[in-house]
């Protein structure tokens, strides 16, 4: 997959900037869109396309449980989160609703540009560059495959690690 | 090799050892969800095939981010909870019975050793009990509600050892601000903060909540006390890690030596000494959340402002975490110092903290709080400053109108 970056290489972006508390009590998630990211980048939400990656700094994510956040982020149009490292709830939380997120603690992304994602493998090409996101544990990597957590359930019943 | 609490608890739950490092998959004695995250996970769990919990009688809802109602939309949310619980026997604590953490202590559904899942960080609150506890998201919970399961990778363990006596006017919220500043927003993330030393001794149940609820504000997966020094209304196997368990990195703390502690906006990243922001003025004072909400916050708070009036210009608020606190401050004459002192008294829940309702505040204007986050918006608008401090700071400052050391004015009960 090939999307555009919208970068943010900024340390400990909380879940109430991905999503303010104040927007997050509905369950019409796609309302989230209007204000995704709003306290840290009033135009995130003109600026965003279906199929863009957003590119975060350490601690991505970190702060509130809210499964509104990673949502957000989707419903948005975002089809893969990268980060130096994310929050452990966030990191569940993405790829329990079926939301990639890649892990590569040291790059140089910068803005605006073009990156080729091949999710299996977790490599990311930035033209010549190639990073390698850390591995995700095999029952992530079969929730993620089944589409989230609720297909995974679904189908399997029951965790297998 | 013996096991450090984390391990030893999660082994207790996952049937066979476990160490530091290995996935997992463990039974859960309960689960929590609130308003904010309850509807989400109710709506998972339907979408799972879910139609009763795997134990009802350890699924807890509490109705505490957004109550009471301050709109039809949250209303029919609480309502979709209410029914739920009422249809599956599942226990619910409606609007106004307070805050879901100080509810799981109180109510006793969380004892040491065992392991407790929330949708919701502060979860972590539990870790003052001996008990493993953590926050998840909706989906992870609902499939907890499916299975009485969930997977988890073993944490390591940083030893924190408190050491020696507070000074005056030092409480459990400046020892963890503390070692917030110390270790960072990112110094916990994946492991388990376990909190010994002989400080213990000096900490009641309600500072062991103060400093294990923060725990996650470091990143942590779990925040531990052990057991020593702890009292509870009932018998219960102490928790305490083995002397020859794995360590990722101990840290020692001097307690003796800590200064009332500030975090000023818009991070946890930036805690310092009260000394660098005194004179600061302030707009709201707020003293309640999961953090510092309990009996002896008010009381201590009222043991400042008792027989005094707030500075001009300034608004204070004051949520009880609990009815049961609540209850207990009207009793013993808290509330009435408080409210005589000028005070905006909000019920028992996370009131203006989560930015919500019931309480929000102006553009540019400071909010000296008790909660655990100054995050840009965390309290509804992004033009305002919250900075965090303990309760007797926050009531030293409103009576003062400026961000004020307790001792200072010569109220250091």
């Amino acid at each position: 997959m090939v999307g555009k970056v919208h970068l943010y290489n900024i340390d400990n972006i909380d879940t109430d900037r991905i999503i303010p508390g104040k927007y997050t009590k509905t369950l019409d998630v796609s309302t989230f869109a209007d204000h995704c990211l709003e306290d840290l980048d009033s135009d995130f939400k003109t600026k965003v396309q279906q199929g863009d990656i957003l590119v975060g700094g350490w601690n991505f994510g970190c702060g509130s449980s809210r499964e509104q956040a990673p949502i957000a982020l989707k419903v948005s149009g975002i089809s893969v989160v990268i980060a130096r490292s994310f929050s452990r709830i966030f990191y569940r939380n993405a790829i329990n609703i079926g939301l990639p997120i890649l892990e590569i603690p040291e790059h140089d992304i910068s803005d605006r540009i073009r990156l080729e994602i091949e999710l299996e493998s977790g490599k990311v090409a930035d033209g010549d560059i190639i990073y390698s996101a850390t591995p995700l544990p095999q029952v992530m990597i079969d929730i993620l495959n089944e589409g989230g957590l609720v297909a995974y359930l679904k189908k399997f019943g029951k965790y297998k690690i | 090799m013996g096991q450090t609490i984390s391990e030893k608890i999660l082994s207790t739950h996952a049937g066979h050892d476990v160490k530091a490092g290995e996935l997992a998959i463990v039974n859960i004695d309960g689960v929590m969800a609130s308003d904010t995250t309850a509807p989400l996970t109710l709506k998972a769990f339907k979408e799972m095939g879910g139609t009763t919990p795997w134990n009802s009688d350890n699924t807890i809802f509490v109705i505490d981010h957004a109550s009471p109602a301050p709109n039809e939309h949250i209303a029919n949310l609480h309502k979709f909870i209410r029914e739920f619980a009422n249809k599956t026997n599942s226990i619910l604590y409606d609007e106004g019975s307070g805050i879901c953490h100080q509810i799981m202590v109180e109510e006793q559904h969380v004892k040491p050793g065992q392991l407790v899942i929330g949708a919701d960080s502060h979860t972590v609150t539990y870790g003052a009990l001996g008990a493993f506890s953590t926050g998840v998201g909706s989906t992870d919970l609902a499939a907890i509600m499916i299975t009485g399961k969930t997977w988890i990778k073993v944490p390591e363990s940083i030893k924190i050892i408190l050491n020696g006596k507070p000074n005056p006017g030092i409480t459990a919220k400046d020892i963890i601000l503390d070692i917030v500043g110390k270790l960072g927003s990112n110094g916990a993330t994946y492991k388990t903060l376990e909190y010994v030393g002989s400080t213990l001794e000096f900490l009641s149940l309600g500072d062991r909540m103060t400093i294990a609820n923060m725990s996650v504000e470091m990143g942590g997966k779990a925040g531990i006390f052990e057991t020593t020094g702890l009292e509870l209304p009932y018998k219960f196997e102490s928790v305490i890690g083995d002397a020859d368990a794995e360590y990722l990195e101990t840290i020692t703390i001097d307690v003796s030596v800590i200064r009332p502690k500030i975090a000023k906006p818009h991070s946890l990243e930036n805690i310092c000494d009260i000394d660098e922001v005194l004179g600061i003025k302030i707009d709201i004072a707020f003293i309640g959340t999961c953090t510092n909400g309990r009996l002896e916050d008010l009381q201590l708070a009222a043991s400042i402002l008792k027989g005094e009036k707030l500075a001009p210009g300034v608004r204070m608020l004051i949520t009880p975490a609990s009815r049961n606190v609540l209850n207990k401050a009207m009793a013993d004459g808290t509330m009435n110092i408080l409210s005589e002192a000028g005070a905006t008294l909000i019920p028992p829940g996370c009131g203006p903290c989560v930015g919500t309702h019931l309480g929000v505040p102006g553009n540019e204007e400071v909010i000296l709080s008790t909660a655990n986050r100054n995050f840009p918006g965390r309290m509804g608008n992004p033009n305002s400053q919250i900075y965090l401090a303990s309760p007797a700071v926050v009531a030293a400052s409103a009576l003062t109108g400026v961000i004020t050391d307790p001792i200072s004015i010569g109220k250091n009960e």
